[in-house]
């Protein structure tokens, strides 16, 4: 039988949730910073499945589930929220809202 | 190297050059081409580990649903290309550096852990899986799962309220 170790799917879950995080530190534009923590979800995703897998218990595809749906509503509200920013301020870039700087 | 193997470096590869392409490109449009090659490549991932309920959703859902949004958006904006600027000086001389730290500390940390069980393709659990997964949600997870249609009822009013013209 083939296999492959759970630290395989681990240590790719931990690379793509570092790269979301670099992702989020390092974009300017509202919509990828957006995108950046929908890879760190999926990134989460695939800690949670290959848990699930590897102690042969379900729960963790139901917290998968849980976590997409969050994630469906997080992007409907998230969105609008950009299209109202957008429409505001005529501009994408976080270095523009700046009104709450101290 | 067996065929799960193979699939599982050639997936990997794709989701993390995704995730590259994600950082690197600097328009929106191009990040988000980029986010759905990820989400594809986890897709396959979850069928490798035999949860296919969950590969669908993800399809369905995340490369689907949200991704659309998203393309949809940026194409409705269409604010060009980001524009990019110097980060702080804290974040130059103390941010990389304590980054640094913290992921050698867990580098570290993850290696001298307890060894993990190894994963088989082909054992128990896939045949019963989507059925098992619904037994739980519909009985154990009957509360939760009913929260989460009210909150997709919330988030709906919420966009429509947020995204209206005012009068």
């Amino acid at each position: 039988m083939s296999v492959v170790p759970v630290s395989y799917y681990l240590a790719l879950s931990a690379v793509l949730f570092g790269l979301g995080v670099i992702a989020f530190v390092f974009k300017r534009n509202i919509i990828t910073i957006f995108m950046s923590i929908e890879l760190m979800l999926n990134a989460v995703n695939l800690a949670f499945v290959a848990f699930a897998r590897a102690h042969n218990q379900l729960d963790g595809l139901v917290f998968v589930f849980f976590v997409i749906v969050v994630a469906a509503a997080e992007a409907a509200v998230g969105l609008a929220i950009v299209i109202m920013i957008a429409q505001n301020r005529q501009s994408l870039s976080v270095e523009r809202m700046n009104l709450l700087k101290f | 190297m067996s065929l799960p193997v193979i699939l599982f470096f050639l997936c990997g590869a794709l989701a993390v050059a995704g995730a590259i392409l994600l950082i690197a490109a600097r328009e929106p449009i191009h990040s988000a081409l980029a986010l759905i090659l990820v989400m594809v490549a986890l897709a396959v991932l979850y069928l490798l580990l035999g949860a296919p309920f969950v590969a669908a959703v993800q399809i369905i859902v995340y490369a689907g649903a949200i991704m659309v949004l998203f393309v949809f958006v940026i194409m409705l904006l269409n604010m060009g290309v980001e524009e990019r600027t110097d980060f702080s000086q804290i974040a130059k001389y103390f941010g990389i550096p304590l980054g640094g730290v913290l992921i050698v500390w867990a580098a570290y940390w993850l290696l001298h852990s307890r060894p993990a069980a190894a994963i088989g393709t082909g054992s128990g659990m896939e045949a019963s899986s989507t059925r098992g997964l619904s037994t739980l949600l519909f009985r154990q997870y009957l509360f939760p799962f009913e929260a989460t249609s009210i909150l997709i009822l919330i988030a709906i009013l919420g966009a429509l309220v947020l995204a209206r013209k005012e009068e």
